[in-house]
């Protein structure tokens, strides 16, 4: 048999049929829902009078909308807000689908407690209305963002309507040096491919330093391989994945388990494999990476400057870069550790696990945020977080050091609840997404890692973590 | 789903790479539970002077005048032609209902983001990539010609310019045959129950621990 890649085997396993032309029909093992885009979804199922084919593989949650302070207890303000929630928790009741609810102790972003639960499977599809489930690439699942429309058709039919990606690695040789995180990798692979350099690609993440990697920052990885246009990222199971998955709630158990972790085993590319392109990156030369502009490629080291457009040769890149830097208000050639900040954002479905609060806390322990930054807020990404965190007394260190502790949901990421930044509001964000206004009208957003993150609230402007 | 077959419409020149959805359609507006009205708060962030909320009348609202949709010339355009990377970002259905519900389409550009390339199909929209220099060319022909149009014709692939220029494209097949008939998704793919059937009693027999 030819030497074949782990997205080519996930893509053989799922294959219900393929027209002549490449048209495919992949069968879907996990439909993960949130309030954003599903209300439409179920809207069309019912007008169409059709029924959900598997709904044991559909699990929900409230993660966009909902407020993450205490108040939250007393319900959501805002009653557009409130309206989806509530037409998520109508629909779940309704067709009997798994939730948990703004307030279920479990309730979190969905692509945090996917795999927390052992709802996320290696060898699974997985697919969610929303462009960050390549996340659950890290567990070897071929997980797709979709639009409403395949929503409603993966509730109908339990398949994707979709065509086969050329396949891409990208090797992170070496080691990744103190103070270099998961993060780092990312936005520095997005950097050097390109917001687009992954489009009409499936990325394999390897390498010894990936292969180094706890789950979490796997993760956090694999749930920026859409920020360089791959519809999904990939990391091959080993040990590390197994001993994660073991004992998870939803994961299988006794023999089931023995059988299931001995198939899982097979879900690597075969060491001939051919990719379509290969990527390779020094772990050891990876910096702490600040983003300057308003696309996640815009990146650079915590050492560099923010670059000057009428050194860009290309008109259309450099008339681009000219824009962010008029957006994001720096001038060229400004170093990047002399930008001050506004506000501080630790959260998201690529920064608020355990181990990103950790290192956060590790960075804050005993010390201040600066008085000229107003706000900094740590989002905890579920509430099995929250409690982990709340019982190695992290919410006491970012409180005594001045952070606002706070309750589950996506937040500051993307502004759908009171989390903002006012128009100008510069932000040290551990989120995934810098465009215009992503985290509120005229907001201006800075990428970085959580430990980057705590240390820009500390001083006030970006610093070098390693030396901090 | 509506037709598509052909169209000859005014064409307004969006000149900036990498479009994001936040763009396209911003968050706050993501809360309507309906594919409709989306259409006054499209690229609200860059149309109009104020902060747009959900619930405004738009049409009260200060226009951006420098906003190329805002100009006299373009007002009434069909065709948005952009750079690299269009629709980029979030897989929000929410972009292309706001577009489609502006009035706008057809879309040419050099690349899409995959989602929303998949989300125009679904709605009705056609998204068009063509090379650099031919997008590049079209540029400058509307910014030149005043009430620049073009025929889109997809039962041909072909473009026609105001010029005279054809321009041939491609799209797939499969999506191409779903545009021109109007075709649903789910009635085509529901037509294979039996082999949906067929591959999950398959899949049982290797990963049966998926199958609860």
């Amino acid at each position: 048999m030819t030497a074949r890649t782990l997205y080519e085997k996930l893509w053989a396993s799922h294959l219900v049929r393929e027209e002549a032309d490449g048209t495919a029909l992949l069968y879907i093992d996990r439909h993960l829902v949130n309030e954003v885009t599903s209300a439409q979804a179920f809207e069309g199922l019912r007008i169409g009078g059709r029924k959900p084919w598997r709904i044991d593989t559909v699990l929900a949650t409230a993660d966009h909308n909902v407020p993450t302070t205490a108040a939250r207890a007393s319900g959501i303000d805002d009653p557009i807000s409130r309206l989806q929630v509530d037409t998520l928790d109508a629909n779940c009741r309704e067709l009997g689908i798994r939730q948990y609810g703004m307030l279920d102790p479990l309730q979190g972003i969905v692509h945090v407690i996917g795999p927390e639960l052992g709802a996320t499977l290696p060898g699974m599809t997985v697919v969610c209305g929303d462009s960050h489930t390549t996340t659950h690439g890290a567990f070897a699942a071929l997980a797709f963002g979709i639009g409403t429309s395949e929503v409603e058709h993966v509730l109908a039919s339990q398949c994707l309507l979709t065509r086969k990606l050329k396949s891409m690695r990208i090797n992170v040789t070496g080691r990744l040096p103190t103070g270099i995180t998961a993060k780092d990798i990312v936005l520095a692979v997005i950097g050097r491919i390109g917001t687009a350099g992954g489009t009409g690609y499936a990325i394999e993440f390897a390498g010894p330093a990936i292969r180094a990697l706890s789950m979490e920052g796997r993760m956090t990885v694999c749930n920026m391989a859409i920020e360089a246009g791959a519809r999904c990222g990939l990391v091959a199971v080993d040990d590390t994945t197994i001993r994660y998955l073991e004992g998870r709630p939803s994961a299988p158990t006794g023999d089931a388990w023995a059988q299931a972790a001995a198939f899982w085993r097979t879900l690597a590319s075969d060491a001939d494999a051919r990719f379509d392109r290969e990527v390779t990156l020094d772990a050891g030369e990876i910096e702490p990476q600040v983003t300057w502009g308003t696309s996640p490629e815009m990146v650079t080291r915590i050492g560099g400057r923010v670059p000057d457009p009428s050194r860009e040769a290309d008109p259309v890149r450099r008339e681009g870069m000219r824009r962010a830097l008029s957006y994001m208000g720096l001038a060229a050639d400004t170093p990047i550790a002399e930008i001050r900040i506004d506000k501080v954002f630790i959260g998201s479905c690529t920064n608020a696990r355990i181990e990103d609060l950790r290192a956060a806390a590790e960075v804050a322990r005993g010390r201040q945020v600066a008085d000229t930054v107003r706000q900094a807020l740590v989002v905890p990404g579920s509430g099995a977080v929250k409690r982990q965190a709340e019982a190695e007394g992290l919410d006491r260190i970012f409180v005594a050091a001045g952070f606002e502790w706070r309750e589950p949901g996506c937040s500051m990421c993307l502004g759908m609840n009171d989390d903002r930044l006012a128009a100008g509001e510069r932000c040290a964000s551990t989120s995934n997404r810098n465009f215009e206004g992503r985290q509120g009208a005229g907001g201006r957003t800075h990428l970085v890692s959580p430990a980057m993150a705590a240390a820009a609230a500390i001083a006030g402007h970006f610093v070098d973590v390693r030396h901090f | 789903m509506r037709a598509f077959t052909t169209i000859d419409g005014l064409v307004a020149p969006m000149d900036r790479a990498n479009v994001d959805t936040d763009a396209i359609i911003p968050k706050q507006f993501l809360k309507s539970i309906k594919k409709s009205g989306f259409g006054p708060n499209l690229f609200d962030e860059w149309r109009y002077l104020d902060i747009g909320e959900p619930g405004q009348d738009c049409s009260t609202r200060p226009e951006n005048p420098d906003f190329v949709l805002n100009q006299p010339r373009y007002r009434g355009a069909e065709i948005l032609l952009a750079r690299e990377n269009f629709g980029c970002g979030s897989s929000r259905e929410h972009a292309p209902w706001a577009l489609d519900d502006f009035g706008i389409r057809v879309i040419i550009a050099p690349s899409f983001a995959e989602i929303f390339h998949g989300n125009c199909f679904k709605n009705g929209l056609l998204p068009i990539v063509l090379a650099p220099a031919t997008v590049s060319r079209m540029f400058r022909e509307t910014e030149d010609i005043e009430g620049y149009r073009l025929r889109v014709d997809l039962a041909t692939e072909t473009i026609t310019t105001p010029l005279g220029d054809r321009i041939p494209f491609t799209v797939d097949p499969f999506r191409k045959d779903c545009l021109l008939r109007g075709l649903d998704d789910i009635g085509l793919t529901l037509r294979h129950e039996a082999d949906i059937r067929d591959y999950e009693r398959r899949r049982r027999a290797v990963e049966p621990w998926l199958f609860g």
